[in-house]
């Protein structure tokens, strides 16, 4: 697999009013086209910064993230970060937020891809309704289709199901995995939910405590569709709650 | 709690109370100076009929539009500048924050002297009266803009103009219509007040030449019901604009 994105040796440090707080310590890894990296670590970890330094909206101390070889420096729309609240201008309707990205798109093409992701993330119908007007849900499957509809070639996404109810949560999964099988796309994923991980993932990368540092990397080879309560998936499950240090509890043998 | 066609109603009740007592009261005293609100009407009747309700209610929207386009045209460039601009806002906070609370009153005997008698005396005071609250309404609306939002922007490559015009704007705008709401409540107050001194036209001339050309209160009364009436359209109209689809998502959960 070609590698689509290149990290070599990310370090950042907050300076604080108690003196500088390292966050990120030397963080190197690979992610190749079209897979989908996972990361996860204790909450407060840091993971969130590493994601905003590779997607471009933070800058390392030291350390460089490459896409395509091309070192990253600001925000591109060949990636789409997707936050863990939506982010849709509250101004625009549904229709006028998916063509907010395009650049130069005719009238015909516009109305195509807004058809074409209106209904890939099923919200047909919404067309003309306000942010406000919709549920949690359905604003995160409008962020997700404003993405897509610039093509880019990695979506960040900063836990982005975090806020929604637990049932919810699972169908936006499965959603995304659908949405991911006919639009391949190189994701990275920061998530604390370590099912969520082994759900969607094909590598999960785990953080250490502050400052961060990549502790485990584990392949998620299990085949796809997966099962949620399937042995293997709980055995992964199970040891990566050891490492993280709250196996016994997850494993009620307190 | 009320329909829609009873809701008119309902606001009107209080008016007519107000009328009532308002009557009773003059009567019971016996005044032969303070107006009933029949003498009023028939003021307000007479003023128009002789074609100077109509002179003076547009010589004083007339200097109102000047001073408030004029400030809205100054405000809002500035207030932005302020939002977006640390350097500006710690440049010109200061400076705004000392002006805004001296009342506009407090400007006639300078705007007399610099502008003498006439409209622009008026007219500058009130710019200065409605252009506070819009720069502080602007610059709280740019300042407030939700990162989220900036960052999704910048994430699409938006950035100068565009980012302006396609962010910004659209983001601080219920704040600017608010600040230009409270702006034009502030012009009407301030309009009544400098024509009273400085000009021989207008609802705040009408008023104290009423009074002191042989104490007609009735007129006095009229001219103060003209001021109310149409400072109620006024802000009517202003709401109006916090409906439209590009301001409202403001007041939506």
């Amino acid at each position: 697999m070609r590698a689509k994105i290149e990290v070599r040796g990310i370090s950042k440090t907050f300076p604080t009013r108690r003196g500088p707080l390292a966050v990120l310590d030397d963080i190197s890894f690979s992610v190749g086209e079209g897979e989908f990296v996972a990361i996860i670590g204790p909450s407060g970890c840091g993971k969130s910064t590493l994601l905003g330094v590779l997607a471009g909206f933070e800058k390392a101390d030291r350390g460089e993230v490459s896409v395509d070889g091309e070192p990253v420096r600001e925000p591109r729309r060949t990636g789409i970060f997707i936050f863990q609240q939506p982010s849709l201008f509250p101004w625009l309707n549904l229709e006028g937020n998916l063509v907010f990205g395009l650049n130069g798109a005719s009238p015909e093409e516009r109305r195509r891809l807004v058809a074409h992701y209106i209904s890939l993330v099923g919200l047909e119908g919404f067309e003309h309704a306000f942010p406000y007007q919709l549920s949690g849900g359905m604003q995160q499957r409008a962020e997700l289709a404003r993405a897509l509809m610039v093509r880019p070639e990695i979506l960040y996404m900063d836990e982005p199901f975090g806020a929604l109810d637990a049932l919810t949560r699972l169908r936006m999964r499965a959603e995304l995995l659908r949405i991911l099988s006919r639009e391949r796309h190189t994701v990275l994923l920061v998530t604390h939910d370590v099912e969520e991980a082994l759900h969607l993932a094909d590598r999960v990368l785990l953080l250490s405590p502050r400052p961060a540092q990549i502790q485990t990397v584990i392949d998620v080879t299990l085949p796809r569709p997966r099962l949620l309560s399937g042995p293997a998936l709980l055995e992964l499950k199970a040891s990566i709650l050891k490492e993280l240090g709250i196996g016994e509890v997850a494993e009620g043998a307190v | 709690m009320f329909s829609p066609d009873r809701r008119w109603l309902a606001a009107l009740a209080p008016v007519a109370l107000l009328f009532i007592v308002w009557h009773v009261a003059v009567v019971a005293s016996q005044s032969l100076i303070f107006p009933t609100p029949w003498q009023v009407i028939v003021g307000l009747v007479e003023l128009a009929r002789q074609g100077l309700l109509i002179k003076h209610v547009v010589a004083s929207l007339f200097r109102v539009t000047y001073g408030y386009l004029l400030a809205a045209a100054l405000a809002i460039p500035v207030g932005m500048l302020m939002g977006w601009f640390a350097t500006a806002h710690t440049l010109l906070n200061p400076l705004v924050q000392g002006l805004r609370p001296i009342s506009p009153i407090a400007w006639i005997p300078l705007a007399i002297l610099w502008f003498g008698v006439g409209d622009l005396s008026p007219i500058f005071l009130i710019f200065l009266s409605s252009f506070f609250p819009m720069v502080v309404g602007t610059a709280a609306g740019v300042m407030t803009i939700d990162k989220k939002l900036l960052r999704a922007a910048t994430n699409f490559e938006f950035t100068g103009f565009r980012l302006f015009r396609s962010v910004v704007l659209p983001a601080a705008l219920p704040q600017i219509v608010i600040g230009m709401r409270i702006g034009l409540g502030v012009a009407w107050l301030v309009v009544v007040a400098a024509e009273m001194i400085a000009v021989n036209s207008g609802l705040g001339y009408l008023i104290i030449d009423s009074r002191n050309a042989g104490n007609r209160y009735d007129l006095v009364v009229a001219g103060m019901v003209t001021i109310g009436v149409i400072g109620f359209l006024l802000d009517g109209l202003m709401r109006r604009l916090e409906r439209l689809d590009e301001v409202r998502w403001r007041y939506e959960t």
